[in-house]
């Protein structure tokens, strides 16, 4: 355990050395946004939308009463949206989908000896693979959640109007109903460091595979699992000392 | 001119390379052989420094790696050619983009000079109109001539090949074999390469050095290989029914 944090922590250090060249770096990372972030716009709105939607009907249900406001079904849903759904539970998703996705194709790099390659040209393999994949999803995670935030309370409104659970003018209320700015500083602050934590653990899971192809897949299911645990003990962590 | 130096390499307990001294000359293609799991790979990767050796020295053209700082080892290696086993080319850029790739990180040159550099290492290991094709998307053989154009980009003094023949037929490997020796006497380069393949051995063979169980049991070349009596060295070369024919 105590060797592979070693290990972790020296990947770290030659993912931040200083790039070869900073122009292809600044043009991978780009590449890298794009190709985790863009690519997880599908899979985060389709998600938001119907947990914003059953978070609002679950509220609705378990509030049904006449001396709890309506409005109050909206502010409830915000805050389960804002707090932790956008930037803890898509964080956990995005652990799965964009991890995996890291681990197999650095893991696979490694086995097919595209690593070696890199070395042997004098590259930093690690500052070149990882270090764009990793400032894409400290870029883009943010964004991400900020947009799950959006589609999630959307979904709640559809829910909440399409079933006659809460008036459209109710939720809105409650939607705007004492909005503390701070819980979006919050949840942007959380994203940032699962964003981090996503793609560094991902990426140093991958580097350091060795065997064939059963090992690739191997470092995938044990970056995402390493991935989410540290995000939920993270998540703990800064709920405790932010909130 | 590289000398090796009495190298050793172990895996936790597993001793791989025994304490090994060779010279490989330039403007020679050098070749190391032995059985798979004799520690050829183990030790190729310790001469280009993927593995670091447990024991003695290697001096490139009188440099010793032991006495070389982290960046003069980085700036070494840009001296250095690889040709991997599988070739490995980076399967999300084309043909092009994989050859120009040691020149847009390693160089100052525009974009058009890169681009001309490339193409003439395409012409010159005979791969026209490939450029915008993936690795997939073309055959083994075309896999390692690409390989061999990156390897040569950046102008190496020295070249490395691991069993760069593996999984080609003969007349493919005949090709390739025939390219790394014109590439090494075009260029004076000190070549090293790693094989099992008896026909390069004999194609290309100028200097040998056979490994056996981590140990180096015999040196010569390609006119002494098969006379010389080395009891190990025969049965690695006679094990195939082909050749123990050929040898009555």
């Amino acid at each position: 355990m105590l060797s592979v944090i070693g290990k972790y922590f020296e990947f770290m250090w030659r993912v931040c050395s200083r790039p070869e060249k900073w122009r292809l770096y600044l043009r991978q990372i780009m590449v890298e946004i794009n190709k985790l972030g863009v690519d997880s716009l599908g899979i985060v709105a389709i998600i938001s939308i119907f947990v914003g939607a059953v978070i609002t009907i679950q509220t609705a249900k378990n509030l049904d009463n006449p001396f709890i406001p309506t409005y109050t079904v909206g502010t409830a849903s915000r805050e389960s949206i804002l707090l932790e759904f956008s930037s803890t539970i898509v964080c956990l998703i995005l652990a799965g989908k964009v991890g995996s996705n890291i681990s197999s194709e650095i893991g696979t790099m490694r086995i097919t000896e595209q690593i070696d390659a890199l070395e042997m040209m004098g590259i930093n393999s690690a500052g070149y693979l990882a270090g764009p994949k990793i400032w894409a999803m400290i870029v883009s995670v943010p964004l991400l959640v900020v947009y799950s935030m959006f589609v999630g309370i959307f979904g709640g409104w559809l829910a909440g109007k399409y079933s006659g659970l809460v008036p459209s003018e109710d939720y809105i209320y409650g939607i705007l109903y004492m909005f503390k700015p701070f819980y979006i500083t919050y949840s942007l602050f959380k994203s940032t460091i699962f964003g981090f934590v996503i793609a560094s653990v991902s990426s140093f899971f991958g580097y350091h595979v060795r065997g064939g192809a059963l090992e690739v897949g191997r470092a995938s299911t044990r970056a995402v699992v390493v991935s989410s645990i540290v995000i939920l003990l993270l998540n703990l962590l800064i709920t405790q000392l932010l909130l | 001119m590289i000398e090796v130096k009495q190298i050793t390499k172990s895996f936790g307990d597993h001793l791989v390379l025994h304490p090994i001294d060779a010279t490989f000359s330039s403007g020679c293609v050098n070749l190391t052989i032995g059985a798979s799991g004799s520690g050829k790979t183990v030790f190729l990767k310790s001469i280009v420094g993927l593995y670091d050796i447990d024991g003695g020295d290697i001096e490139y053209d009188g440099r010793s790696i032991m006495q070389m700082t982290n960046r003069q080892k980085i700036a070494l290696r840009q001296e250095m050619g690889m040709i991997f086993q599988g070739a490995a080319l980076f399967d999300s850029l084309t043909v092009e983009e994989n050859v120009r790739f040691p020149l847009d990180m390693l160089t100052d040159m525009t974009l058009e000079e890169r681009t001309e550099r490339a193409n003439f290492c395409l012409r010159r290991v005979k791969l026209t109109n490939a450029n915008h094709l993936l690795p997939s998307e073309i055959s083994g053989g075309m896999q390692k001539r690409v390989a061999i154009a990156r390897a040569i980009a950046l102008n190496p003094r020295y070249l490395f090949c691991d069993e760069p023949n593996s999984g080609l037929d003969p007349r493919t490997s005949v090709v390739i074999d025939e390219l790394i020796m014109e590439i090494t006497k075009e260029y004076g380069i000190t070549t090293i390469v790693n094989t099992h393949d008896m026909n390069s051995v004999i194609g290309i063979g100028e200097h040998i050095i056979f490994i056996d169980k981590g140990v180096k049991a015999w040196e010569g070349s390609k006119d002494t290989i098969l006379t010389d009596g080395c009891p190990e060295l025969d049965s690695f070369i006679y094990a195939s029914e082909l050749m123990k024919r050929l040898r009555k």
